[in-house]
């Protein structure tokens, strides 16, 4: 792996062997045993356990709620970066801080929390009720607990790149002659796109495999209100490890399917934003 | 997936443009992004306290003058004590192999130190299950030996690592890259030894880095609950978290004592992000005085 450095500095060996090792030992081999697992299914066990119909319920609303979830992050994301970046109002900097909240504040409390003010008589889920909707114990319960979870990606990928453009697009657009619309749609937002992108998939990503948010908040309802990381455990309590795992090992696909995507997305919206 | 660019509030400009919009669209929108915030973040993060204190300060300090909410406590601090630690010394190994060396297949391995953060939770906890449990691969050997993986503290520890293994390591690796080798080399040069350089020079560079990302992984480390949910087994006064105790807490309809403990674990998230701010503006006063 390493070539011949002839660097003075010290160190090289130990760190790199050091890393290796370390990351093997807590990351790559207990990955590697899971796909191992899976091996002792046959082609059939396997299709059983990964295309029951409970199961396929559960990716469409796990890929379907976590895919509204980061669209809705998507426009109100970008709005709240515009705001904290372009403009001034009382209280901010505490408002950009507390962007972060979802990366910080433990998924158990999140969900917990999410429950009590969506609920029939929550704070806000008294003013719901009265026009028909009911969040809690719904699948619009999980659409809230994955755009709680995904809130911050879109803002904080999003917030640096409109700090860094050059102000000087802004001003030719407008005076050419486009007014302040054009000049968002046609000029601002096409070089928002990389960011924006890069921060979707991210928030989907996260969506995706999120459990402790959902879990209070949903239900819980085989075929209505589960999700798909719920149905692993589920499947373990149950003791059906071999079911847990290849279930395990199509959520890890997707999952490499997505890193994939955000590592191209980072090199793409590297180049775009290159210095000329 | 976390990139670090999105960890670190960048630095603002003093705004200087001519095109600005009406007053009443910038109003309406500071307006709607605020009541989109309120809706998802503000209201439940008032909801917490609300609900903790809602039956008294009396009932809230019973609530943790309870056996099991202090081994909770006690559990959470031995996890999060034994998992930052290790995962902060890989994180200064990795990111000094990293910034510092030239290598082949360097990209691959920064993408495999980030994987943690692409798995589900719920998986990081299923994968020691399969190599430690009783059905797992290592399952008869250590049951032989009379060793307790799973549904016990190891276990509970493994887990933690495993979902906070990349934090320390993402925030540096960027830092020490953009600080690149010079001053080391001079260090070298001059005459110091691998540890002084270490000591006096790579630590004071990287200090407000390596506290940003120690402060984000403590944060996960105390939170985390799906992965640690999978092998902890929920034996009260033993394999049982703070967060896990709060889901015993709600799922008993103690809702009130839920609450209490929850306030505990946002109480530090709101530290956290607080201490966080400041790390980031130290870091940002660093670098500036560089350029």
């Amino acid at each position: 792996m390493a070539r011949k450095t002839t660097s003075v500095l010290p160190g090289f060996k130990l760190s790199l062997g050091y890393t290796v090792l370390y990351l093997s030992l807590i990351v790559l081999i207990p990955l590697a045993c899971t796909f191992w697992k899976t091996s002792e299914l046959t082609w059939g066990q396997f299709w059983h356990a990964v295309a029951a119909p409970r199961v396929l319920a559960s990716y469409r609303l796990s890929f379907g709620a976590s895919f509204l979830a980061a669209l809705t992050n998507l426009f109100f994301g970008l709005l709240v970066a515009w705001v904290l970046v372009r403009y001034q109002f009382f209280g901010k900097r505490f408002v950009d801080a507390l962007v972060d909240l979802p990366f910080a504040l433990p998924t158990a409390v999140a969900g917990i929390a999410l429950t009590a003010v969506y609920a029939p008589h929550g704070w806000i889920g008294q003013w719901l009720k009265p026009l028909g909707i009911q969040v809690a114990f719904t699948r619009l319960g999980v659409f809230v607990a994955l755009t709680f979870i995904g809130l911050p990606f879109i803002v904080r990928t999003v917030q640096p790149v409109l700090e860094d453009l050059d102000p000087g697009f802004e001003e030719s657009a407008a005076s050419l002659g486009a007014n302040r619309w054009q000049t968002f749609w046609r000029v601002t937002l096409p070089m928002l796109r990389p960011a924006l992108l890069t921060g979707f998939t991210l928030a989907f990503a996260r969506a995706l495999g999120e459990y402790g948010s959902v879990v209070f908040i949903a239900g819980n309802m085989p075929m209505k209100t589960e999700i798909t990381p719920l149905l692993i455990i589920t499947k373990l309590e149950e003791f059906d490890y071999s079911g847990a795992t290849a279930i395990a090992v199509v959520m890890l696909v997707a999952s490499f399917a997505l890193l994939l995507a955000i590592n191209f997305l980072q090199w793409w919206s590297h180049r775009h934003h290159a210095p000329v | 997936m976390v990139p670090a660019s999105m960890l670190q509030t960048p630095r603002r400009a003093a705004p200087r443009r001519v095109t600005v919009e009406p007053p009443f669209v910038r109003w309406l929108l500071i307006g709607t992004a605020l009541f989109f915030l309120g809706l998802f973040l503000f209201v439940p993060l008032a909801a917490v306290f609300a609900e903790a204190f809602a039956k008294g300060v009396g009932f809230y300090l019973h609530t943790f003058n309870n056996a099991n909410t202090l081994s909770a406590i006690k559990l959470t601090f031995i996890a999060a004590g034994i998992a930052v630690p290790l995962n902060c010394v890989f994180g200064v190994a990795a990111a000094w192999a990293i910034a510092k060396f030239d290598f082949r297949g360097k990209t691959v391995l920064i993408t495999l130190i980030d994987l943690p953060f692409s798995v589900s939770p719920v998986v990081s906890g299923l994968i020691y299950v399969l190599l430690f449990g009783a059905q797992g691969l290592l399952g008869p050997w250590l049951s032989d030996h009379n060793i307790k993986i799973i549904f016990a503290v190891p276990g509970i520890v493994l887990a933690t690592m495993f979902v906070t293994f990349p934090f320390v390591a993402r925030e540096l690796i960027p830092l020490m890259q953009a600080q690149g080798r010079t001053e080391e080399e001079a260090a070298r040069v001059l005459g110091a030894s691998g540890w002084q350089m270490f000591w006096r020079v790579t630590l004071p560079n990287i200090k407000w880095g390596l506290l940003y990302g120690v402060i984000l992984c403590n944060a996960r480390a105390m939170g985390e609950f799906g992965a640690v949910s999978v092998v902890s087994g929920h034996i009260r006064g033993q394999t049982n978290t703070i967060p896990l105790h709060v889901e015993i807490l709600y799922n008993e309809y103690n809702f009130t004592g839920a609450f209490a403990v929850a306030s505990l674990l946002t109480f530090l998230a709101l530290v956290t992000l607080a201490l966080k701010t400041w790390a980031e503006r130290k870091n940002a006063a660093l670098r500036g005085m560089e350029n």
